[in-house]
């Protein structure tokens, strides 16, 4: 099977420091590939690339196995890549619909904005991906870490895509949200979809991950199959910056 | 939202969220009002009277205009210096272009019904063009654009003047002086027109956003508050224009009139004003800012860059071009102000303009633009400059110098800001 995405010898340096360091990973379609490491290890540098965020500066991305040319964003976007940032990326002042919608707006026949028709759609999937949700006509800032979380998910899930990245979903979710991400994360994997997660929750990650990447000072120490190694293996693999005996 | 309110605050604001107008809105016209008042007693109701209220909606609409443009560039974290000197500028070409270029490097004789057209147009262009490049500078260059309309405000009224050889220019062309305010009214009867078609608009506006709500099933308005919010929007439309048409020529200029055009004036004529074209084009361009903030992607873009330009960079909206667009749009409002403030005066002096950059930043800041982006609206803005204009002419009225009137304004744009910052404290936003 070709993989979804390939991405091969990516590095990327902010002046003198190497965030991203010759790294390659792949995802196939149906499969949650985790990425861990310390803060500042380049995990969110690494799938910017991915995301159009940042050009690298060495190093290649394939996509179903065809070299794929992501310049900006708006690219990435064409070829249903979507991303949920770790500062998740939301526009405060305005409400959950503008944000959903932001750069690919509804409009009216007229050209103008489809400010119910947008609303209408939030309210849908809103409903979907966190019932209690109400504060449609505030301004995001009014929201509370969870439900903006929620708001940025749903950007990234509305779009159909086929690639999702996730940088530390659940960072600000209490237990229950969190668990509401780790079946939703389970439900777009059955529908196909491949999956970058960040996240520092190693039960998390060898509970939804089929595979994990662990980098180190911008370097990828190795990559194991969560099913043959244990937590302290990649616990190891994190601190250490070394790959155990035991994984293949 | 708010724990500090005692029950009674929480009903009043209950029903005042049904009407849903905006609190801030609500306090700057009450502020609004209670300056009028003031100076209404302090002046034995001159302040208030049809006449003085003619002039300040004619003396406000330069600054109005260019404050809704300077709503965008510092929603979007900009700020723009050099309005004032761009105006003059765009003034200084549109006086030698009327007086000058066109009547005789042209020959087409001072009369000629392309002159006005030509020179507006040729105003307008010089704005957008200037704008274009502050925005590119700002956009593409990565410079602060504090900095490069900084350098405007010193370049471009000084390039006027090369322009003019330093000359004030006058006579100007008679249409073009159409623009200028009590030179160029609708008359009585076609205000009573543009009126009642405000309205309708107004009404049809209402109505429709009402009928688009219930068509997803949102939550709508009770009717008795729909009725409260339509009346009144009539009420201030239709007694805007009473107000302006009860305004009237005095009797020496109609007989000129009539003189001039070889008639005799009947005993107890009087004709009125009504909406001066000047103030027709602010409210044109009120609307269309209006729509363009909030009912388009232009729009919706400058809010979401302003609010977190990282996000909106993210989403794939070309930041720098926004940029550019914002800046260009400002300089094609600096242009169709100096249309209007030059037929005004009936002249192109050197200093037309000066200073206005203060007043349109002072105008945008007091009706509730905020400085850290994200935030602010046009109608703020013209009210913002009304507000402003009031004072300064109230006082000037009490006979209060200008040294003092300066104070004055200086004092209520920091206590506007103050107020502000305490309100949105208090919402528990920033
Ligand atoms: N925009 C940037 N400019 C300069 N340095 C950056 C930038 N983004 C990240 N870095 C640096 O690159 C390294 C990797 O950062 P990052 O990818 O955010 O790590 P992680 O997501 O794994 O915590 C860090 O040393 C960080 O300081
Ligand atoms: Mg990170």
């Amino acid at each position: 099977m070709t993989p979804l995405v390939e991405m091969r010898d990516i590095s990327v340096s902010f002046g003198g420091i190497k965030a991203v360091d010759h790294v390659s990973v792949d995802l196939y379609p149906g499969e949650v590939v985790g990425l861990l490491g310390h803060n500042g290890a380049g995990k969110s540098t690494l799938i910017k690339c991915l995301s159009g965020a940042y050009r690298p500066d060495a190093g290649e991305i394939h996509i179903d196995g065809k070299k794929a040319e992501i310049h900006n964003t708006r690219d990435a976007r064409a070829y249903n890549i979507e991303t949920i940032y770790q500062t998740l990326a939301l526009a405060d002042n305005l409400d959950a619909a503008s944000n959903l919608f932001l750069g690919r707006e509804l409009v009216t026949p007229t050209g103008l904005l489809d400010e119910a028709r947008m609303e209408a759609e939030t309210r849908r999937i809103m409903a979907r991906l966190n019932p209690n949700f109400r504060k449609f006509s505030e301004p995001v800032m009014a929201l509370s870490g969870g439900q903006r979380q929620s708001v940025a998910i749903a950007r990234a899930v509305y779009f159909n895509a086929r690639i999702l990245i996730m940088d530390e979903p659940t960072a600000a979710l209490g237990p229950q949200e969190t668990q509401m991400v780790a079946e939703l994360i389970d439900e777009l994997k059955r529908q196909g979809l491949g999956i970058f997660l960040i996240e520092h929750d190693i039960h998390a990650v060898m509970k939804l991950c089929d595979r994990a990447v662990v980098m180190k000072n911008g370097q990828r120490v190795g990559t194991v199959r969560v099913d043959e190694v244990t937590d302290d293996d990649i616990l190891g693999m994190i601190i250490m910056g070394r790959k155990p005996e035991t994984a293949v | 939202m708010s724990d500090f309110s005692p029950a009674a605050s929480r009903t009043r604001r209950n029903w005042l969220e049904k009407l849903e107008i905006d609190l801030r809105l609500l306090g700057m016209i009450g502020a609004f009002a209670l300056v009028c008042l003031c100076f209404s007693v302090v002046t034995d109701g001159r302040f208030l009277s049809a006449r003085n209220i003619f002039n300040l909606t004619i003396q406000t609409v330069s600054v109005a205009i260019m404050a809704t443009g300077m709503v965008f560039v510092i929603v979007c974290r900009h700020i723009d210096l050099s309005v004032g000197a761009i105006l003059a500028l765009a003034s200084a070409v549109m006086g030698v272009m009327q007086a000058r270029w066109l009547p005789n490097a042209l020959g087409l004789g001072l009369g000629h019904p392309l002159i006005a057209p030509v020179t507006m147009i040729s105003g307008l262009v010089t704005g957008t063009a200037i704008g274009a490049l502050n925005g590119w500078l700002v956009g593409y260059q990565r410079i602060p654009a504090f900095i490069v309309t900084l350098g405007g405000l010193l370049i471009w009224r000084y390039v006027g003047w090369y322009l003019t050889a330093g000359q004030t220019i006058a006579p100007l062309n008679q249409t073009f002086l159409l623009f200028g305010g009590a030179e160029g009214t609708l008359g009585v009867g076609a205000s009573w027109v543009a009126g009642g078609l405000a309205a309708a608009a107004a009404l049809w506006v209402i109505w429709s956003g009402r009928r688009r709500k219930q068509a997803h099933d949102f939550p709508v308005r009770p009717v008795w508050a729909e009725t409260v919010v339509m009346t009144l929007a009539v009420t201030l439309i239709m007694g805007f224009v009473a107000i302006l048409n009860s305004y009237e020529l005095p009797q020496a200029k109609l007989r000129r009139i009539f003189e001039a055009r070889g008639e005799i004036m009947p005993e107890g004529y009087t004709q009125g004003y009504g909406l001066p074209i000047s103030v027709l084009i602010l409210i044109l361009v009120a609307v269309a800012m209006t729509v363009i903030a909030g009912r388009t992607r232009f729009g919706r873009y400058i809010f979401a860059t302003g609010g977190n330009p990282d996000a909106a960079e993210l989403s794939g909206i070309n930041t720098r071009l926004l940029t550019v667009k914002i800046f260009a749009l400002m300089g094609f409002l600096c242009g169709l102000s100096a249309i209007i403030a030059q037929a005004r005066l009936q002249s192109h002096p050197n200093d037309i303009g000066t200073l206005d950059e203060l007043r349109v930043i002072a105008a945008a800041v007091i009706g509730g633009t905020a400085l850290s982006g994200g935030i602010g609206t046009i109608h703020g803005a013209i009210l913002g400059a009304l507000i402003m204009q009031s004072l300064q002419s109230g006082m000037a009225m009490v006979g209060a110098d200008a040294p003092l009137q300066n104070i004055v304004v200086g004092v209520v744009l920091v206590l506007a800001v103050w107020i502000d910052i305490q309100y949105r404290k208090r919402l528990g936003m920033r």
